[in-house]
């Protein structure tokens, strides 16, 4: 593949007509957050946010999700950590999140509206937060 | 020690990006025995002090996590130069900035492997916060040398926001256009 030019990142964007489809999916869309902390990136983050990225665009969900990442977020014990926010379904923090989780995550929580119970972690480190 | 370099460069990107940095620059250069880095960032800075501390891995300046009471990125920047026969330098001045550079030699057995440049730049580019950002790539052997220079705004014109999947993955397709 020869070098691509902004030029040519510019048209392949407008080939796929992004914002027509996120003015559509407005309020709609899926937010992933995935902490890339010290923490998170040594037990792999970078790895579950490719995972997300592959998977989602395979599942044609590119379009209505969005993923941010962000630093340590006080669950260094059970990293990497992600914080999904889908419509119709609480937010939640899943831990041990590894690029298998990611593609489970996707297919349950997101596709299926079901929550991956085991994963969820329901309280900060202790280290972090005093009871 | 992290599992690559490029993590490390991530973790220590990180920092510059939590420093409230306008612009940072990062610069890749690579040979067939070295590999180097340079993170630059006009963020807060530390003073000499603070900048000794940081050396310390049971130091943080505890005002994200009050109770924490660990600091591992710089620590694992030294231990992977110390490791390895590599080098680092760190300069800072409180309000105006920091300056980083590693070097690390390729032939050591010890020297962790380079790890995905192209997934290294997206993630680096793609955090949620208003920067700038060049990243300087270059690669040179015994009988070629290539490089490339990037930089968020560009990228952003072009693309939006870097933040659907949609953008991140085309993302993707252009850096790897770059680094064949």
């Amino acid at each position: 593949m020869a070098k691509m030019t902004l030029e040519d990142l510019r048209k392949l964007r407008n080939e796929t007509q992004t914002e027509i489809q996120r003015r559509e999916t407005d309020g709609k869309s899926v937010q992933i957050i995935v902490g890339m902390g010290t923490c998170g990136i040594a037990s792999g983050a970078k790895l579950t946010l490719d995972s997300f990225i592959t998977e989602l665009k395979e599942k044609n969900l590119a379009h209505t999700t969005i993923i941010r990442q962000t630093g340590c977020m006080g669950f260094c014990a059970n990293e990497p950590t992600v914080e999904v926010i889908a419509p119709d379904m609480p937010k939640v923090i899943y831990g041990n999140v590894t690029p298998d989780v990611a593609k489970e995550i996707i297919e349950k929580h997101i596709i299926g509206k079901t929550l991956l119970d085991k994963l969820i972690i329901d309280y900060p480190s202790v280290d972090v937060v005093k009871k | 020690m992290h599992y690559t370099i490029c993590e490390l460069i991530a973790d220590l990107t990180q920092n510059a990006i939590e420093a409230d940095a306008k612009v940072i620059s990062v610069r890749v250069h690579e040979t067939e025995t070295e590999l180097s880095f340079e993170i630059q960032d006009n963020g807060k800075g530390m003073d000499s002090e603070t900048l000794k501390k940081v050396r310390n891995p049971f130091y943080t300046d505890g005002i994200k996590h009050p109770n924490r009471k660990v600091g591992l990125g710089i620590p694992f920047l030294i231990q992977t130069a110390n490791q390895t026969d590599g080098t680092w330098h760190i300069d800072s001045q409180k309000g105006k900035g920091t300056k980083l550079k590693a070097v690390f030699s390729l032939s050591n057995i010890d020297t962790p492997p380079l790890g995905c440049l192209t997934s290294l730049f997206r993630q680096i580019l793609s955090f949620p916060q208003n920067y700038e950002m060049n990243i300087e790539r270059i690669k040179e052997t015994k009988n070629d040398s290539k490089n490339y220079s990037i930089s968020r705004s560009e990228l952003i014109e072009a693309l939006g926001e870097l933040e659907t999947v949609e953008s991140l993955d085309m993302l993707r397709t252009f850096l790897e256009s770059h680094e064949e």
